[in-house]
């Protein structure tokens, strides 16, 4: 067991006294930047990567780590607390994990989110130290025809599974595909839908939108309902994180089924958005409470939290393996390798093993150390739902404001986060879903680029989906997926024929 | 350290001698009135995270932080929407305001030629180029078969050309710049064969798609896939340069960068450098502009930045005042002519 051993001396470089105490101060930044919507881990790791220039790259790398740690931490809190999902990753976290804070079991939600985050990170881990070179080896299967499936894959497990009427989750989910599209066409390079509007080149961010969609959205309809905040009634209970950690075993499957689709879409690297909608879909389709998704079902909670942990972990793979980040956080730390001295790459394992091992002997430990401090505060953040509405609304709306002004500086976002506002409060009304809206924004540029890449490559022939083992098993799952509602529905005509 | 003694050899670039100009410039005295920032120095990056302009970028943060190098901090931040446009726009948005600097690499010249976007390099003032970024032409070290593996471009394109049209796959960072000009230029050699180019997000993960065999080729910048290359999975052909590299220290267990033919040594006559260099704002004083000359000179003094450059293989060129302004110009109008032979300009 060579790993073992790596990885106790990683544990003696990270147990030296400065280095615990940068792992702990990167905990805190990194949750109080998760919090922040807009500032996100890529920004936060980038504006504080100067600071670890002086240090060695063992103990930069770990304060790093650990503020990326604590901000895929802090970004379930706020989605929970106030439906303003912090990072893009807490969006699916929002869809059940608000309306239990509604409901008043804000502080169970959070331990159950904050219990699955570890979980999943630390099997991504366990993964990270005993197969790493054959993981990377897999990461390279996955050209354009791949991606396409997996994202193909993603969107199949989200569609059907609204309850309301199919056409309305097509339209939503078509008007998503639209303005994924505003911008730069990367395979052409030509500018598409803009108007000759400069603000428009970027695109519609997606955390603008997200911020607006579900942050200003919701503030819309709760002052419709009366300026009440249905949470104000939240109870104060101690030993919630107890009470809760007693209920979570039994969702063994959903924990086992979104560690393995993290795992999959951080290495590959997909990332841990799209993992964690894929998780939030499967979950509901194959859990037998599928159909109180979307209400304040726990179980919607741990399988996105799970899947965006293990994939944000397993994210760092790509980056010390093959030199490519996984997420754009991965990316600001490739940065910081090189000024640090170190090539990323196949090598990085066999020339710098006290940097690897320390590295990952970090996950470990600053997993559990946020882990604590996260569940610890549980009631805190509960408690801040007591906060009368009157109050709390405005401070909500101003973070909201400077989240989205963070994004790239420009009041346009700003402006955007309000039209996102009211058209979330438009879907609200006419009963349109948001989850497919959102989904598509935030995969429709990723998808439309797969899908044409590999279009190039086969010179137009779909067969290029089907060419091998990999891209055809997971396009098949695609299909079976989105075609199960259609095969129950037809199933139930079928035995409502028969005579009883 | 071969970088120190190659630092200011390797001026010639595009066939343009400046090495007189820019000792010229290096020994101007500092301006009587000394100008410096008021406040933090924004540094914006017109390309995604990861990238090559980006790693340089926060490379120069990092070392003008770690040095002291100015008394108010710098702040990078990536504009990379309409390729790049998003930061030239905002810098063009600004003018005299002496407090933003922003990296250019060859998008300064070509998204307002293909996407019709209303900037030009006229709308900034040169500060200084830094480097010259190559390219090499990658295959996959186990291309076609493990045992007889492409060794020199002439055998690649050999097959290319005896292959079907479209057959050959050549894999770049983005749609109408610099990767698929250099592919346009390879095509005009092979006697009407085409090959096809697929564009990705970003050169990193160029490299990788060769690595797993999706693409047939690439015309990745060294440090894009140097790591691949050192792990054996990758092999370079030839360089897209008048010379070769002038870095003789070994990559590999076998090879150094200067080890590596030019492509016109190997039948190949394609060139193409590209800029890195810096820009600030328009209508900014001299004294101003002098002030980021001088910094640029500090950080390249470093340690740091020459254990970059060799990291990378740059070509070392430093270049300020009207030396400078004129590479820039003349690549603007080489770029046009490019980009106008291969069917790319904006028809709008």
């Amino acid at each position: 067991m060579e790993e073992l051993a790596s990885l106790l001396n990683g544990f003696y470089v990270v147990f030296s006294p400065f280095n615990f105490m940068l792992m702990l101060v990167g905990i805190l930044l990194g949750v109080i930047i998760g919090v922040l919507p807009g500032l996100g881990g890529a920004n936060g790791v980038a504006i504080l990567l100067p600071l670890t220039f002086s240090m060695s790259p063992t103990s930069a790398i770990i304060m790093l780590s650990c503020i990326y740690w604590g901000a895929l931490f802090g970004g379930a809190i706020t989605s929970i607390l106030f439906n303003i999902p912090g990072e893009p990753w807490s969006v699916a976290t929002t869809f059940d994990g608000y309306p239990m804070a509604q409901q008043g079991k804000a502080d169970e939600a959070l331990t159950g989110a904050f219990t699955s985050s570890f979980v999943g990170a630390l099997v991504a881990v366990v993964m990270i130290t005993f197969l790493a070179p054959l993981v990377a080896k897999f990461a390279l299967k996955f050209g354009p025809a791949e991606f396409f499936a997996v994202q193909f894959l993603t969107f199949a497990s989200f569609i059907g599974m609204g309850k309301g009427s199919a056409f309305k989750t097509i339209a939503s989910m078509c008007l998503g595909f639209a303005l994924a599209a505003v911008g730069l066409d990367t395979v052409t390079g030509q500018l598409r839908m803009t108007f000759g509007i400069t603000d428009l080149l970027t695109g519609f961010k997606f955390l603008t939108a997200v911020i607006g969609l579900f942050g200003i959205g919701e503030i819309l309809t709760s002052m419709e309902s009366g300026l009440a905040f249905s949470g104000t009634h939240a109870k104060l209970r101690l030993n919630a994180v107890l009470e809760t950690w007693k209920k979570l075993p039994k969702y063994w499957v959903t924990s086992i089924r979104s560690c393995l689709v993290g795992c999959w879409m951080g290495v590959t690297p997909g990332g841990a958005t799209p993992a964690s909608f894929m998780s939030y879909g499967l979950a509901k389709r194959f859990s037998k409470n599928g159909a109180r998704f979307g209400k304040g079902e726990i179980e919607g909670v741990i399988a996105p939290e799970t899947a965006a942990h293990a994939a944000g972990t397993s994210a760092l793979l790509p980056m010390l393996t093959l030199g490519i980040p996984g997420s754009p956080t991965a990316a600001v730390l490739l940065g910081g390798l090189l000024i640090w001295g170190l090539q990323p790459g196949p090598l990085l394992f066999v020339e710098q093993k006290e940097f690897v091992w320390g590295l990952i002997a970090s996950m470990y430990l600053g997993n559990l150390v946020g882990l604590v401090i996260v569940l610890t505060c549980v009631p805190l953040f509960a408690a801040i739902l007591r906060i009368p509405f009157s109050i709390i609304a405005p401070v909500i709306m101003v973070i909201c404001a400077v989240g989205a002004y963070t994004i790239n500086n420009a009041m346009f976002d700003v402006w955007m986060m309000v039209v996102f506002g009211m058209v979330a409060y438009a879907f609200g009304k006419l009963s349109y879903p948001l989850p497919p809206f959102v989904l598509a924004l935030v995969l429709g540029d990723m998808a439309e680029s797969s899908f044409r890449q590999a279009m190039l490559l086969s010179q137009g022939s779909v067969t290029i989906f089907w060419s091998n083992g990999l891209v055809g098993t997971i396009m098949t799952l695609g299909v079976v997926l989105l075609l199960l509602p259609v095969i129950g529905w037809a199933l139930g005509k079928l035995r409502a024929l028969k005579p009883v | 350290m071969t970088g120190h003694a190659s630092q200011f050899s390797a001026v010639k670039a595009l066939g343009l001698a400046t090495g007189a100009l820019a000792a010229v410039a290096f020994a101007t005295p500092a301006a009587a009135q000394a100008w410096q920032p008021t406040k933090a120095v924004t540094f914006v990056i017109p390309a995604g995270t990861g990238g090559g302009a980006d790693q340089m970028a926060r490379f120069i943060q990092g070392v003008v932080t770690k040095h002291n190098l100015m008394p108010h901090p710098m702040v990078v931040i990536n504009k990379a929407g309409g390729a790049g446009a998003e930061g030239f726009l905002d810098m063009k948005a600004s003018p005299r305001d002496p407090h933003k600097i922003v990296i250019t690499l060859s998008n300064l010249f070509t998204t307002p030629l293909a996407t019709g976007t209303p900037f030009s390099w006229k709308d900034l003032t040169p500060v200084a180029m830094l480097a010259l970024d190559q390219f090499i032409l990658w295959v996959n070290a186990e291309k076609p078969s493990k045992d007889k593996p492409y060794m020199t471009a002439k055998e690649y394109l050999d097959a290319v050309k005896a292959g079907a049209d479209k057959q050959f796959k050549m894999g770049g960072t983005g749609s109408k710049q610099e990767d698929q000009i250099i592919t346009v230029a390879i095509e005009r050699l092979l006697g009407g064969k085409k090959m096809t180019y697929v564009p990705f997000a970003g050169g990193g993960a160029v490299a990788v798609q060769l690595v797993g065999n999706h693409v047939d080729s690439t015309v990745n910048n060294p440090i894009e896939a140097v790591s691949q290359w050192k792990a054996g999975s990758l092999r370079p052909l030839c360089l897209f340069d008048d010379k070769r590299s002038t870095y003789t220290a070994k990559v590999t267990s076998t090879m150094a960068w200067s080890d590596i033919p030019t492509c016109k040594e190997s039948g190949l006559n394609v060139e193409y450098l590209m800029l890195r260099g810096v820009f600030t704002t328009g209508g900014v004083t001299p004294q101003q502009v002098n002030f980021y000359v001088e910094l640029f000179k500090k950080v390249m003094a470093t340690d740091d930045w020459k254990r970059f450059m060799e990291e990378g293989a740059f070509k070392q060129t430093f270049m300020v005042g009207d030396a400078y302004r004129k590479w820039v110009e003349t690549n603007d109008k080489l770029h046009y002519d490019l980009m106008k032979e291969a069917g790319f300009l904006a028809t709008n």
